[in-house]
């Protein structure tokens, strides 16, 4: 190397150079969790404005220092550290403790709202966003057709971040949560694949390529490999994860490792072929949990969901804080009536595609969704940090609206996470919306509710309807089957939950007696 | 045949069967094809050998109970349309506003309950909830293990101190599960 020649031997040196990069993101990932106690520590305002919230607030603030005492200012969210690094952790977390049962029994639901409503929301929000820029409504600048559509298509879809980060504040009832939440996880893959048609045709259009017929086929048919790819490839690494920690009885401590990296490696896997990360990682969870559960300690498990819950809130956290920081830069581009028609049409739209979407929904329901969950559903279409990332993917040299999409998209956020973010929780106390009671099951209803099902199940079968149990039952069946024996260890019975609920009980009941009895351990 | 068997079908038994239950005349067109494709002997009634023909049913770990809960009122073993009218009517869902006798939460639990009560004394002694557990849960699994998941189950729900669930502690203990949703199906109009 071409090292100086030291003429004596020093007694220290600096060379920041070497550790910069681990060293610039430990100062990140420490400044975040000190703001996050902060807020913790005062009451206040913790009360009124959501953590989201608070946490774009210090990250303006320390963009700004950066922006004063730096000359370079280089923003730390880039597309590649949010996909790669920060949204794995958050939406891993989400599809391993979802609660499995309720997904399912409104997955029709979910998937309207997910699919139609994206789709929906998308073509009315570039659509008008188009007529308006063709009557001349923002002063004249040129809105290019698939330009607005590319953008349309950013900034229709729900964020899973922003609404974990609000919902879970505020404790809605949990059919309102999964019907938001499970939305705005299965959206990623019609947003992905209309995000990327629109991008690939502008791209053609700009190099003189005619977009034809066929291409519009080939971006339906994409949706269906994004879509079914996505989830495909995470059930696949889902019941590859069951069957590994089958063999770990010897080596208990590697057991949570495997549940991290074997979904991240199926998000990895998706994202290779530019199929739904966001739905491989959230199948992978959804699957892996029943099996993994089974075969693990109970030490491992208690690991798992730690540090799960650990790393998915400091990347939410991070992310927040970024938002703020990428806030503070010199290529804003304002354009008053693009952002505040953006921001009316966004919510507009939301409103009216959730009426008619339920309405639908509500033909098929047996819990009918009401007025007031319309309303809640409605407002918590929040726009969030995949929608930004998206936008910095844009490439500005030959999309030249880019810098006004950004700013655009940063002030939707702006909007959804603090208007909509602080005022949902009085609104929620106002409409007297249905509040979660989170508790565990106790042995009666463990066992009298599976009783139900199964009574249920029969009763379908008699009527000769295909209904929720009826196939829940053949799913069951299936897997007691064909898939438990292969993937756990010890198995037993065809009930896991009866007993485990009993151990859990049981378990309580012994700390319990050695709290009361501590001379006799 | 959806034709053939509405034809049988008389108008004023489904006005009365509409009064008795709350289903619409088309749901009961619909469900009385449903009967008569199940009555293989073409008698207007069920045995419980047609109902073991169904073979979802059939490998359903309750079958016999649920059979049982059809034709246990019937003195010959058998069930007409208007009784199989009666015992589904229970299932329909919960409409705010009209309510129905047959269908509200309590007789929802009430034919739940009804299912463990084998010898129909209002309580669920430790056998017969061992029973039912040894259905669901089967084999691979100890005795011992069953036992003391019954026993704790009893012990949870029983108010009085009696060693068995009432139905009172039955509906005490689903309090806070939704009845009203879970054991409704929505029949096809």
């Amino acid at each position: 190397g071409g090292h100086e020649v030291p003429e004596r031997y020093p007694i220290t040196s600096i060379d920041f150079g070497r550790v910069e990069t681990p060293f610039i993101i430990s100062v990140w990932i420490l400044f975040a969790s000190i703001a996050k106690i902060g807020f913790h520590m005062a009451p206040k305002i913790n009360k009124v404005l959501p953590e989201s919230s608070l946490l774009i607030v210090v990250g303006v603030i320390i963009g700004l220092i950066l922006y004063m005492s730096t000359q370079f200012h280089v923003s730390p969210l880039t597309p590649n550290t949010f996909f790669l690094y920060l949204l794995p952790p958050i939406i891993l977390d989400a599809g391993y403790f979802m609660p499995n049962r309720l997904f399912f029994d409104n997955i029709g639901t979910i998937l309207l709202m997910a699919v139609i409503g994206t789709i929906f929301n998308v073509t009315t929000i570039g659509g008008s966003l188009y007529l308006c820029g063709k009557m001349g409504v923002f002063n004249g600048i040129e809105t290019p057709f698939l330009d607005i559509f590319l953008f349309a298509s950013l900034i229709s879809a729900v964020d899973p971040v922003a609404v974990l980060a609000v919902f879970e504040e505020i404790h809605v009832n949990e059919i309102l949560y999964i019907v938001v939440f499970g939305e705005s996880l299965l959206n990623d893959a019609v947003t992905v694949v209309l995000y990327h048609i629109f991008e690939t045709y502008h791209v053609m259009e700009f190099n003189d390529v005619q977009v034809q017929v066929q291409d519009i086929v080939n971006g339906v048919l994409s949706f269906i490999c994004v879509a079914f790819g996505g989830c495909i490839i995470g059930v696949v690494w889902g019941f590859l994860t069951g069957l590994v920690t089958r063999f770990t009885d010897h080596v208990r401590v590697i057991e949570p490792i495997f549940v991290f990296i074997m979904a991240y490696l199926a998000y990895l896997n998706a994202e290779i072929f530019h199929w739904s990360g966001i739905l491989a990682i959230t199948f992978c969870g959804i699957t892996m949990k029943n099996y993994v559960e089974a075969n693990i300690s109970h030490k491992s498990h208690t690991t798992i969901k730690y540090a799960l819950k650990m790393l998915s809130s400091s990347s939410e956290t991070i992310i927040f804080m970024f938002l703020g920081v990428a806030t503070v830069n010199n290529n804003h581009e304002w354009n008053t009536w693009f952002i505040i028609l953006t921001i009316v049409f966004c919510s507009v739209f939301r409103i009216i595609g959730v009426i008619i979407l339920v309405a639908m929904a509500n033909r098929f329901r047996i819990h009918k969704l009401s007025k007031v969950d319309q309303f809640v559903m409605s407002y918590g279409g929040l726009r969030g940090a995949v929608a930004f990332a998206l936008v910095l993917l844009i490439d500005p040299a030959t999309v030249k609206l880019q810098p006004l999409f950004v700013t655009t998209t940063i002030c939707v956020i702006y909007f959804t996470v603090f208007l909509q973010g602080i005022t949902i929780k009085p609104l929620v106390r106002i409409l007297n919306v249905k509040r979660a009671e989170k508790r565990k099951p106790t042995m009666n209803e463990r066992i009298h509710e599976r009783f139900i099902d199964h009574m249920m199940a029969g009763l379908e079968d008699i009527v000769g309807k295909t209904g929720n149990y009826n196939v829940r039952d053949k799913f069951k069946r299936f897997d007691n089957r064909f898939v438990r024996p292969y993937l756990i260890r010890d198995l037993q019975g065809a009930e896991p939950k009866i007993l485990e609920t009993y151990s859990k009980l049981a378990m309580k009941d012994a700390m319990e007696y050695m709290r009361r009895n501590p001379s006799t351990v | 045949m959806g034709n053939k068997s509405s034809l049988l079908l008389r108008e004023e038994e489904i006005a009365q069967i509409q009064e008795e239950t709350g289903f619409t005349p088309k749901q009961i067109e619909r469900l009385y094809s449903r009967f008569t494709s199940l009555d293989r002997s073409d008698c207007g009634t069920l045995s419980r050998e047609d109902f073991l023909r169904i073979p979802e049913l059939a490998i359903n770990p309750l079958c016999d109970r649920i059979v049982h809960s059809f034709i246990a009122d019937s003195n010959d073993d058998r069930v007409n349309f208007r009784q199989f009218m009666q015992v589904l009517a229970r299932f329909r869902t919960i409409k705010k506003g009209k309510e129905n006798k047959l269908n509200s939460r309590e007789e929802k639990l009430r034919f739940a309950f009804k299912m463990y009560d084998l010898d129909d004394d209002e309580t669920i002694s430790r056998d017969e909830l061992l029973n039912i557990l040894h259905m669901m849960v089967g084999a691979n699994i100890s005795q011992d293990q069953l036992n003391s998941i019954a026993e704790r189950t009893i012990v949870e729900a029983d108010q009085s101190g009696s060693g068995k669930i009432t139905f009172e502690d039955f509906c005490k203990a689903l309090e806070r599960t939704d009845v009203e949703q879970k054991m409704s199906i929505r029949f096809l109009n």
